[in-house]
């Protein structure tokens, strides 16, 4: 790399891509960074190539967006103002006001390292699942809802013949009615939330009638595949041996309580949980960025406390792909003004800030609503796996917070382990916190994906 | 983990003991180090000789039912290489001085090397096996001797911050006070750690504990590769120097979980909590140049701690004659897990008007001038109350 571009923008989902085209089209030189061999993030995933892609179209909602990212993308390609670097897993990114550098790992093999140098980073790195164990969870034919949900977009693969989908919040709708789409029998649709809580929010709901209109054009598909949606309902058990043969699916009372004899037993051979998700933090944390909850914390321009470093999309808080959109466009001004020494005028993206703040309002309804319900680390039985990585089990977890003094996340995974495997807790960590009675803390992950010791060892190459 | 052993050899000496911690159990500095038991890296003096007594002190805790395993104790050894012949002879010169002191330290000759370690890296000049050096998982070995000394009648308290020291008219201590309310006691024992100034500082006195960082590159699990624990000659050389800059020359060493762990730097910039590339970079050439196999090898993460550390590099062990009923046990540095059951077998010996094993005169609380100002007694905030990362 012997240019030196103005700034980096790691994740191209929609924040990531709006941003590079808002900062592009104002003459920024911007490089964008992707693990993914092709743009478009977890919502615009696109199919492997050389797969015979023809649902793409079906599968995709919002597509004329992603056709405006994607045309822009390419234009500002051909025009070199923008560098894709797909296949680039960023690692770490070091550095502080006006000098940056991304070091990312280089395809599959992930065995070497570029570094990519900057005057400004904009982290645009999503969010992941948020995972919460119960009895056979960890049987294969359970995915995440955004595991089936990728394995349709990505691979076009239907996951299995029966499926039930189930946990909590918006995603399970786009996942059963793609599922059915796809000539998936989606047998049930479980959801632990009571949708009557969202009367409670009604003055929230009645300014965005286009979220209760895609609601409703959505439990319309469900009742076209005749998909049987049980609200209050949780799964508090997937039976099998060595594979997914049938879930358990049981009423919850007020205070989260399995009614008694509201048990029934679904014959199915997948279930997609999900439990909504939780943002990517890791670089943003190495870099030393404030968090606002489980979020990167950001100003209105959607700058961290960080000189230099901006934050948009679900990297800052989860709210859904048009909530990305807007706050990468405002990053991408609030960039290309500030590299500029200027700042942005506020009228340049008063319409994106609307729309921000009606969705981080409504987001923050959801959020509310579909919280995991209460008590359900009471149906987590001893036996069952918390971390998968480590094979810790809920006794484990138990015994250290009970009888050796554990009081909170870090010191259960000391003195069990659970946490310090391959994904460095990223999947047990709510589970963990649940067990232990403690809020979820984000736990510091100076490294975003596992490093080559050689690579770590080496200087990057000197580049001006 | 000082507090944990306190407490333990303090109950088996039959007194009450209670632990007050402001955090959960392993909250400090040992849940975010290594569990390195050594004697290969000090020279003659008072602190080998509390190394040695600790070293004799983890074998027979070891030994008892079932504590070998649950704190993951392992006798594997240390081996100490030199790259050069001049780090060689100054290596064997210090081999020398240690076995008069009654270490074991056997000279290897570089052609046996490769018998010990088979994935060592080619062309080292020599190194020393030192039998005696051992490791722990130091979170596990606090947990679980607070709970021997817990079934042993020891009480836990954890969550509570001690804000005072409560002393009597004469000026001698009575107990502590927690927001939870007071715990009354004819002696406190000050077990903070790297907080230990300011503990010492709610009593009134000065002990100048200061935070030295340390990096620690952990791996993934891998078969084991590593058998003991290995380091480079220049190791002893930074863990006994005075500078503030930057020093690494890792210790190498596989896991009972597979893990190979690599660590640690020292540098001394306060509580600076934020990431250091260059840092975790350093460990890891070093490394490599150790064990050429780890180039390929993925780092799953890197976790920092602040070693509590006293200005003569000795810890504070042993009453405070300022105020009576004070006792102190803090200030061990990057050897805090191997230190740790020499000092509360120690401090149980005094706080019982026994003699003790060693002489304490080294290890005095008030052997340093007084610099009152810097800690200005009971006013003082804690400046850094933060939970450390840990691995
Ligand atoms: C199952 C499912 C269904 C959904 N359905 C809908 C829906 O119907 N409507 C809706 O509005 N939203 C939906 N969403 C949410 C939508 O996908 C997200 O809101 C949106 O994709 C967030 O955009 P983003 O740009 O913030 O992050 P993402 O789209 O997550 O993009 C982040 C990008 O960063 C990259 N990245 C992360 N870390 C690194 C790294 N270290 N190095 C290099 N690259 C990195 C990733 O590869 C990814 O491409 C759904 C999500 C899921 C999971
Ligand atoms: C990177 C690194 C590597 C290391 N490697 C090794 C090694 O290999 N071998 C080795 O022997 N040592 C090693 N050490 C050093 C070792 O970790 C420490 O010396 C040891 O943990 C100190 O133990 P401690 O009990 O004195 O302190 P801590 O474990 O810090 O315990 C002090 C406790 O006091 C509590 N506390 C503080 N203030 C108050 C208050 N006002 N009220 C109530 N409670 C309070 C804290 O919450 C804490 O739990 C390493 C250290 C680091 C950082």
């Amino acid at each position: 790399m012997t240019e030196r571009p103005g700034l980096v923008v790691i994740g191209a989902g929609p924040a990531g891509l709006a941003a590079t085209l808002a900062a592009a089209a104002r003459g920024v030189r911007v490089t964008l960074v992707d693990a993914a061999p092709e743009a478009g993030g977890q919502f615009h995933r696109q199919p492997g190539a050389g797969l015979g892609a023809r649902r793409t179209r079906a599968l995709h909602h919002g597509w004329r967006t992603w056709e405006r990212l994607r045309d822009g993308l390419a234009a500002h390609i051909a025009a070199g103002r923008v560098t894709h670097l797909a296949d680039h897993h960023v690692w770490c990114v070091e550095g502080a006001r006006g000098a940056f550098t991304a070091h990312a790992l280089l395809g599959p093999g992930q065995e070497e390292s570029v570094a990519v140098r900057a005057d400004a980073v904009l982290l645009a790195t999503g969010g992941y699942e948020k995972v919460l164990p119960f009895p056979g969870w960890t049987l294969p034919g359970v995915v995440t809802a955004g595991g089936a949900q990728a394995m349709l977009k990505g691979g076009l693969v239907l996951p299995g013949r029966t499926a039930v989908v189930a946990g909590t919040g918006p995603l399970l709708l786009p996942v059963a009615v793609g599922l059915a789409d796809a000539g998936a029998k989606v047998a049930a649709l479980v959801e632990s939330a009571d949708p009557r809580a969202f009367v409670r929010h009604a003055r929230v709901l009645a300014a965005h009638p286009d979220k209760l209109a895609e609601g409703a054009r959505y439990a319309a598909r469900l009742a076209r595949h005749r998909v049987g949606v049980h609200v209050r309902h949780t799964v508090v058990a997937a039976h099998g041996t060595g594979r997914l043969d049938a879930v358990t699916v049981a009423a919850l009372d007020a205070d989260g309580r399995v009614r008694d004899g509201s048990e029934r037993r679904i014959p199915c051979d997948s279930l997609a949980v999900g439990h909504g998700m939780l943002p990517h933090t890791d670089l943003a944390e190495t870099l030393g960025c404030r968090l606002d909850g489980t979020g990167v914390a950001v100003d209105d321009e959607q700058r961290t406390d960080v000189p230099g470093v901006w934050a948009a999309g679900e990297t800052t808080g989860i709210g859904g792909a048009a909530l990305s959109l807007a706050e990468g466009r405002i990053a991408g001004l609030s960039v290309a003004a500030r590299l500029d020494s200027r700042a942005p005028e506020p009228g340049s993206y008063a319409e994106a800030a609307g729309a921000r703040a009606g969705l981080r309002e409504f987001f923050a309804v959801v959020d509310r609503v579909c919280a995991p319900p209460a008590r359900w680390t009471e149906r987590v039985g001893d036996d069952t796996q918390v971390c998968r990585c480590e094979e810790v089990s809920a006794a484990a977890v138990r015994e250290a917070v009970d009888g050796l003094g554990a009081g909170d996340v870090r010191t259960v995974k000391l003195l069990t382990r659970a946490g310090m495997g391959w994904c460095q807790g990223r999947m047990c960590g709510p589970a963990v916190a649940g067990l232990t009675g403690c809020p979820p803390t984000p736990a510091r992950r100076p490294f975003a994906r596992p490093v080559p010791l050689g690579v770590l060892a080496r200087e990057p190459d000197a580049s001006p | 983990m000082v507090g944990a052993a306190c407490a333990l050899y303090a109950t088996r000496a039959g007194l009450r003991a209670v632990v007050v911690d402001r955090g959960p159990v392993g909250g400090g500095t040992t849940g975010a180090g290594e569990g390195n038991l050594l004697v290969s890296d000090k020279e003659p003096g008072p602190e080998l000789e509390l190394a040695l007594l600790s070293g004799r002190l983890w074998a027979g805790l070891a030994a008892e039912p079932g504590v070998g395993e649950s704190v993951e104790y392992e006798a594997k050894g240390g081996l100490v290489v030199a790259s050069a012949s001049e780090g060689l002879t100054a290596l064997e010169g210090l081999a020398a001085a240690q076995r008069a002191a009654g270490v074991e330290a056997v000279p290897v000759a570089p052609d046996r090397l490769h018998d010990l370690e088979p994935y060592l890296a080619p062309g080292l000049a020599g190194g020393v096996l030192y039998p005696q050096d051992a490791q722990v998982m130091p979170a596990l070995a606090a947990a679980r001797l607070l709970r021997l000394a817990r079934t042993a009648g020891a009480r836990l308290r954890t969550g509570r911050p001690v804000t005072q020291v409560l002393r009597t008219a004469s000026g001698a201590v009575r107990g502590v006070r927690t927001p939870h309310g007071d715990i009354h006691a004819p002696a406190v024992v000050n077990a903070a750690g790297t907080w230990g100034g300011e503990v010492a500082a709610l009593a009134g006195v000065s002990l100048p504990v200061l935070p030295r960082r340390g990096f620690v590159l952990v791996t993934e699990p891998l078969p084991p590769r590593v058998r003991h624990k290995v380091y480079a000659a220049d190791y002893v050389a930074d863990v006994a120097s005075d500078s503030a800059a930057l020093q690494t020359s890792p210790v190498v060493e596989g896991t009972a979980a597979g893990p190979v762990l690599i660590g640690a730097s020292r540098e001394r910039i306060g509580f600076d909590r934020s990431f250091s590339l260059p840092v975790t970079r350093r460990l890891a050439a070093e490394a490599t140049l150790l064990f050429p196999f780890l180039e390929r090898v993925r780092a799953l993460r890197a976790y920092q701690g602040f070693r509590p550390y006293l200005p003569d590099h000795l810890p504070a062990v042993g009453p405070d004659a300022r105020v009576p009923g004070l006792f102190h046990a803090c200030g061990h540095e990057g050897a805090g897990i191997g230190l740790a059951t020499g000092t509360g077998h120690l401090i149980a010996q005094v706080l019982t008007d026994r003699a003790p094993d060693l002489d304490l005169t080294p290890f005095r609380p008030d052997r340093f001038p007084d610099t009152s100002p810097a800690f200005p007694g009971t006013s003082a905030a804690f400046p850094d109350t933060s939970p450390e990362e840990g691995p």
